[in-house]
């Protein structure tokens, strides 16, 4: 067997996880005690899952050990041995069918919990189906609150051009004067470096003075790349500039990505 | 590190034994079962369950089957489902919780201090999406990888090498 190869198959992550069969999984344990190369590559997935689950907790929780002992303690308790002496062919007869009926209750009993398995799994599915179509259903409103404002006749649009940094990109701004809303379609911005963000500024020329109106965030995540922000401004212009993670309390006018004045009504 | 003589050790129900696997893997246990059930204090209930039948039950574990790190993570998984499906839990919370884990990360911001919080932030910025949905299906929500590829509408060996490739950059950042 080439151990890289099976290494790098993936099938290690999935036995961590416990997404394969029994029989698979059995498989990799078997491989997993012939080669310590896989054991060491299945330990470190593990610490590194592990990890992750440990940082979604909200705190260590070691104080309920001594909870769970408590009522480990109270359970030993209650379980005393009894002792008694009765030895006849009945006995042991009792005994047989009862070893009967445990085998036989077993096997129910392990059906039982295969059926549950697969109805939870399906009712987890379910859920999440469930929230999808949600998702979808706020989306679309969505879409259809964005149509209304672009329509709406106190909305002017103004085209930001690219500067510059970057000649080829271009934005737009709708902006609702009424509502003191502004919509950016920034479906033209190249996606920011990592640890940058856009900044949205509004502008007014005389004096010439820039106030930000808010960040672009989560740009990559965003799939229709407009972000409603909020303008009470007397804009004159709008531009967006690239600034380190958080904003900037100024424009880094060399980073000015596109530029655009509100055209007189 | 999976310590077999610590298991054995709690096979043959030695406390001490249990106390040291309490210490080793309720951290993560309770942020499995916190990701499915999203409330500290019933998140807290399920882990006490769990702990109790990791005791009661320590000698159904086999190493032949898998990790025992896999096993007691299925043990939380399918405690914290039942939960879910349960009518009192179920009356009592609406659908107001947060998605997955990213979700939760994202709007933490203290982490456990046996966290690597700078790894997992830079973490978060790189994950890519299909990831997010891989490993919250794969490993907080115990999805098999059938059911993963027919839930994410890929094919099969794409579900073993993408997350293959996700949880490598878990690694990377993660561990260093």
């Amino acid at each position: 067997m080439d151990l890289h190869e099976y290494i790098s198959s993936g099938i290690l992550e999935l036995y961590v996880c416990g997404a394969l069969s029994e029989e698979e999984s059995r498989e990799v344990s078997r491989e997993l005690k012939k080669h310590p190369e896989i054991r060491e590559e299945v330990e470190e997935i593990e610490k590194a899952l592990s990890q992750l689950a440990v940082s979604v907790a909200p705190y260590n929780p070691e104080s309920l050990l001594a909870s769970i002992k408590s009522k480990i303690a109270a359970k030993k308790e209650k379980t005393v041995p009894l002792h008694r002496k009765t030895s006849s062919i009945f006995t042991y007869m009792g005994w047989a069918a009862s070893l009967l009926l445990l085998i036989g209750l077993f096997f129910l009993f392990n059906q039982n919990n295969d059926l549950r398995e697969a109805l939870k799994r399906e009712q987890t599915r379910n859920a999440q189906m469930e929230q999808q179509i949600a998702d979808a259903r706020e989306n679309a409103e969505r879409a259809e609150e964005l149509l209304a404002i672009i329509r709406d006749r106190n909305t002017t649009r103004i085209q930001l051009a690219g500067q510059a940094v970057a000649p080829d990109s271009y934005a737009t701004v709708f902006w609702n004067i009424d509502a003191n809303q502004a919509f950016i379609d920034a479906q033209g911005l190249p996606e920011p470096p990592r640890g940058k963000v856009y900044q949205v500024w509004s502008l007014t020329v005389q004096p010439l003075r820039p106030t930000s109106i808010g960040l672009l965030s989560d740009f990559a995540e965003d799939e229709n790349k407009v972000f409603q922000l909020r303008n009470a401004n007397n804009s004159e212009a709008f531009g967006i500039t690239l600034e380190p993670e958080g904003g900037s309390e100024t424009p880094t006018m060399d980073q000015l990505y596109v530029m655009g004045t509100v055209g007189t009504p | 590190m999976q310590q077999d003589g610590l298991i054995q050790e709690l096979q043959n129900g030695n406390e001490r034994a249990f106390e040291r696997i309490y210490q080793l893997y309720s951290e993560s246990t309770y942020g499995i079962i916190f990701a499915i059930v999203k409330d500290e204090k019933v998140a807290e209930e399920i882990l006490q369950d769990v702990y109790m039948k990791i005791w009661n039950n320590a000698s159904s574990y086999d190493s032949d089957k898998g990790r025992f790190f896999t096993w007691i993570l299925n043990i939380a998984r399918n405690a914290s489902i039942d939960k879910l499906r349960s009518k009192d839990f179920k009356n009592k919370r609406q659908n107001l919780q947060p998605d997955n884990f990213v979700d939760i990360l994202e709007t933490r911001t203290n982490y456990a201090a046996a966290t690597d919080a700078i790894g997992i932030k830079k973490f978060l910025n790189a994950i890519e999406p299909v990831c997010k949905k891989l490993i919250d299906l794969l490993f907080f929500q115990g999805f098999t990888q059938k059911e993963t590829a027919e839930e994410l509408k890929m094919p099969l060996g794409t579900v073993k090498t993408k997350n293959r490739a996700c949880i490598k950059s878990l690694r990377e950042l993660v561990l260093e």
